[in-house]
């Protein structure tokens, strides 16, 4: 057998939230909000032998021309909360929490995530973003804005002085010696002092080393900077290239990029995110991928899609009909507020989803339903798992973080009939091996800091 | 608790000669109320701090010094305190690691616990461990976003289906700001010190309880953002929510300025319940302004009265309207074990740190039956409930639960089950709590 030679695929597990791709029309599903629905996906995926649970974040309600949506799922959780709750109820898998690095403090953001790592035995990953807007920072006491040529220094600055304050206490700091009344091994354990342009801050550290010494460092974004900021400090990526092509020319840019900084490709593991659907038969999937796209994109939904792109109002414009003639307007205010934009160029994309109406005769919302979806994953159980494998020993990426449009139940069926063939293709864990979310992505615990001199 | 003798106490608005009448009747009503409730159940609660509120209790044969970091540790705290049927556990926290003397200078000792973890996830790891207890976090105000405060103990609330608090906490520490940056708060003097502990706060520090009180509001606000019934999943007209039912807060006060909606929809208790740990007048002040409840700290059964008048002076200078504070006093609690005093163990424990134990709070060492009357006579004299500082974490609960509990049953003072309500319900707060931004909510 090869599978000592094959590469594992790392699993991830979103809970699907906000945005048009949650079926919340489907009758079958459940609360966005209740811990039940949490509970209910993290436990399949820890059944299913996953790495990590995964939450996105938005902090402010999305609105289209200063009205908050009504058409999808709105609203969601605090991050650390519910992923400290769901540290209660699972025991191997990764609690991977997407926080913003612009409205958020280092020392806050390094305590809670320290403070995760500790409650959850070793499962804390920070999924990094630096979405910046002006229309978010309307919520928060820093107000304001940062320049986008500011928000990956200032995200550099964050992860650096983090780092400091995780690295501040080493594991033998705590003494915690009853006869002799001795509680810490020096003095100055916790001590910390960072002098950046963003930061000037020095103090001590509330939170004792954790079991990963550091927790596990995602990012999410793809613009150059972006990728460098990754490749210089990501444990992983969450990469929104599920189509081959493209997916393996990201990888070995960002492999390559690793390399530039001085780190090993294998440090640095690239995950796309996919949905998936099963059928009996691929014709039966391909069908029940159509409906679903059918609902997902309703007219309303492509027109606002497509706003997203042009940044004008296209509330006139039919969508059965062509796409619209006019030219995408980058500097005017934005229609689309409290939704991440990810890096792309406006009349890039028009002219690409102009080229795609014209060759395949497509009307404005089947363009959308054809064009707005990152690699959706469809066939047989036997087709998905080798789709899934194939992709990742091609070097695609070392795995995927995977949603259901169905919340909380969609991930039951991947896991009562992928996983197993994934596994007996020997690429999937049978069980976990280690306690942390290093151990399972096969990440080294970093090193400690040098012994300061006691004093 | 009896909501009509809470309405009783409550109203404070109104002048002239018919607000005299309303204020004497008043006070008629709320002896009455005091003599009703001397047999109702009394509320008890405990605060958790690491090994315990003496600085040596780490050292203790039943302590678990190298366990304070993990979460079975604070499982076995909570499921002893959830045994006692307790309201609710607080954990305390900072933004700091713990000193001896609160306005020190930084303290390089080596032998107390120094570290600690942030109290509010701690708070939601023990949620799904747990069924009916309170769970109130300390969140400080200071530094932090009053945007992210507000989902976080929304969401604690979801989590705990309902039992979620946060005691507010303002931070005066230069140590503090210096690790968060962005913000300079001035080194106390000597002079500064010394006031504060008369009781007079300098200007900065009056400042930072005002704009507490601005992110305590805009916490709450967020809260009432969403409505109930926000939430349509109407799906012929495909929406998933009335967007009429969905606010923003637009606050804009001396300090903050917040837009909202928030992201998280409005928590199960509607108001998650809010509490304050104040010494005076600022401070309750505070409290009257943002809490739902208060833990006053009186140094002797004398000083009970005298603090409840305080309290409900400062509920009358804000204007407070609605329910009135419920008014829990702390104590630091040395129960008698086995074969040793509670009075020898704290001796025994403050030889070992080498001082004599002080603390803010009331000290009690003794046995479980001498603690049960005072807190039966401190309740007579207008204490809504107490929250216990346990002496030695573990121990200390442990008799808090096992034995105080038992008698103060047998006494037939309190609880011998859970009511099946949401900690506001537990705690005699209204559990319909009207939502400023619905039409046809009165405003407030
Ligand atoms: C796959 C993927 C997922 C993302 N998820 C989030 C998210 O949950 N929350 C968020 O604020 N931004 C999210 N973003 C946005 C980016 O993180 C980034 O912050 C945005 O500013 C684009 O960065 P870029 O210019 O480097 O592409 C996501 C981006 C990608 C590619």
């Amino acid at each position: 057998m090869s599978s000592q030679q094959r590469k594992q695929v790392i699993l991830g597990a979103y809970l699907g939230g906000v945005n048009h791709h949650t079926a919340w029309w489907d009758p079958q599903a459940g609360s966005q909000i209740e811990f039940d629905s949490f509970e209910h996906t993290a436990r399949t995926a820890e059944r299913g032998k996953f790495d990590f649970f995964f939450l996105a974040e938005g902090l402010a309600l999305r609105e289209r021309a200063g009205q908050v949506f009504d058409q999808d799922i709105i609203g969601r959780p605090d991050t650390f909360t519910v992923l400290a709750s769901l540290a209660a109820v699972t025991e191997h898998l990764g609690l991977a929490g997407t926080i913003n690095a612009t409205f958020n403090e280092p020392y806050e953001l390094a305590r809670q995530f320290a403070t995760l790592d500790q409650l959850s035995g070793g499962r804390a990953a920070w999924n990094v973003v630096t979405s910046f807007d002006a229309f978010t920072g309307q919520n928060f006491r820093r107000g304001g804005y940062l320049d986008s040529s500011q928000r990956y220094e200032r995200a550099e600055e964050t992860l650096a002085l983090v780092r400091e304050l995780w690295d501040s206490w080493r594991s033998d700091d705590i003494v915690a010696d009853k006869d002799s009344g001795r509680f810490l091994a020096r003095p100055d354990a916790g001590e910390f002092a960072f002098h950046g342009s963003h930061f000037d801050v020095s103090g001590k550290f509330t939170v004792p080393r954790s079991p990963q010494g550091r927790p596990v460092i995602l990012q999410a974004g793809v613009s150059p900077q972006g990728r460098d900021f990754a490749a210089g400090n990501a444990d992983a990526i969450f990469s929104p290239y599920g189509d081959l092509p493209d997916a393996v020319e990201f990888y070995r840019d960002i492999k390559a990029r690793a390399v530039a900084a001085g780190r090993e490709p294998g440090e640095i593991k690239i995950l796309p995110s996919a949905s998936f659907v099963l059928g009996t038969s691929e014709a039966d999937a391909i069908e029940k991928y159509r409906d679903i796209r059918n609902q997902q994109v309703t007219g309303q939904t492509a027109l606002i899609l497509l706003e997203q792109i042009w940044n004008r109002d296209l509330s006139a414009y039919d969508p059965e009909g062509p796409l619209p003639d006019i030219a995408p307007d980058p500097e005017a205010p934005p229609i689309i507020q409290g939704k991440a934009f990810i890096h792309q160029d406006r009349f890039a994309t028009v002219e690409r989803l102009r080229a795609v109406a014209e060759s395949k005769k497509l009307t404005l919302r089947e363009v959308v339903i054809d064009q707005f979806e990152r690699g959706p994953i469809v066939g047989t159980a036997q087709q998905v798992a080798e789709k899934i494998d194939s992709f990742v020993q091609n070097d695609g990426s070392d795995g995927f973080i995977i949603g259901s449009h169905l919340v909380p139940t969609g991930l039951d069926e991947f896991v009562d009939e992928v996983v197993p063939l994934l596994q007996d293709r020997g690429a999937l864990r049978a069980d976990y091996e280690g306690t942390t979310l290093r151990d399972n992505l096969g990440l080294a615990i970093p090193a400690e800091r040098e012994k300061a001199s006691a004093r | 608790m009896s909501q009509a003798a809470v309405v009783a106490r409550t109203s404070s608005e109104g002048a002239g000669g018919f607000a005299a009448d309303t204020a004497r009747s008043r006070v008629v009503l709320e002896q009455e109320y005091r003599l009703m409730t001397s047999t109702f159940p009394l509320h008890l609660a405990v605060a958790l701090d690491g090994a315990g509120w003496h600085p040596a209790a780490w050292r203790e044969p039943h302590s678990r010094p190298s366990e304070l970091f993990s979460a079975s540790y604070w499982t076995d705290l909570v499921t002893t305190a959830e045994r006692g049927l307790l309201d609710f556990v607080t954990i305390e926290d900072s933004l700091s690691v713990p000193t001896a003397h609160p306005f020190g200078p930084v303290d390089n000792s080596v032998d107390q616990v120094r570290a600690r973890l942030d109290a509010h996830l701690v708070a939601a790891r023990l949620a799904p461990v747990t069924r009916n207890i309170g769970l109130v976090p300390t969140v400080t105000t200071t530094h932090t976003e009053p945007f992210h405060v507000s989902k976080a103990v929304a969401t604690l609330d979801y989590t705990s289906r309902g039992r979620a608090g946060w005691q507010v906490k303002v931070s005066a520490s230069a140590l503090e700001s210096g690790q968060f940056g962005r913000r300079s708060i001035p080194e106390l003097s000597e002079q500064d010190r010394e006031s504060i502990v008369a009781g007079v706060l300098p200007d900065f520090v009056r400042d930072l309880f005002d704009e507490s009180a601005e992110a305590a509001d805009i916490v709450r606000r967020l809260w009432d953002s969403w409505e109930d019934d926000a939430e349509i999943r109407d799906v012929a007209q495909r929406r998933f929510i009335d967007r009429d039912k969905v606010h923003t807060i637009d606050f804009e006060g001396k300090y903050l300025s917040v837009r909202g909606p928030s992201i998280t929809p409005r928590p199960p208790q509607g108001q998650p319940v809010v509490t304050a740990l104040a010494h005076q007048r600022v401070a309750y002040e505070l409290a009257a302004r943002a809490a739902d409840l208060v833990f006053v700290t009186p140094p002797g059964a004398e000083q009970v009265a005298p603090i409840i008048g305080e309290v409900n002076a400062a509920q009358e200078r804000v204007g407070r309207r609605g329910e009135a504070l419920r008014v829990y006093a702390d104590v630091v609690v040395f129960l008698d074990a086995d074969g040793e005093s509670g009075q020898d163990r704290l001796d025994r424990l403050d030889a070992l740190s080498g001082n004599e134990y002080r603390s803010d709070a009331y000290i009690f060492a003794g046995s479980v039956s001498a603690l049960a009357d005072l807190l039966i006579a401190w309740q007579e004299k207008g204490i809504d409930g107490f929250r216990l500082r346990p002496g030695v974490a573990v121990d200390d609960l442990d008799a808090i639960s096992g034995r105080l509990v038992p008698e103060l049953q047998n006494r037939g003072v309190f609880r011998t089950e859970y009511p099946q309500e949401n900690l506001r319900g537990v705690l005699g707060l209204p559990t319909d709590v009207p939502n400023r931004y619905a039409a046809g909510t009165p405003a407030a």
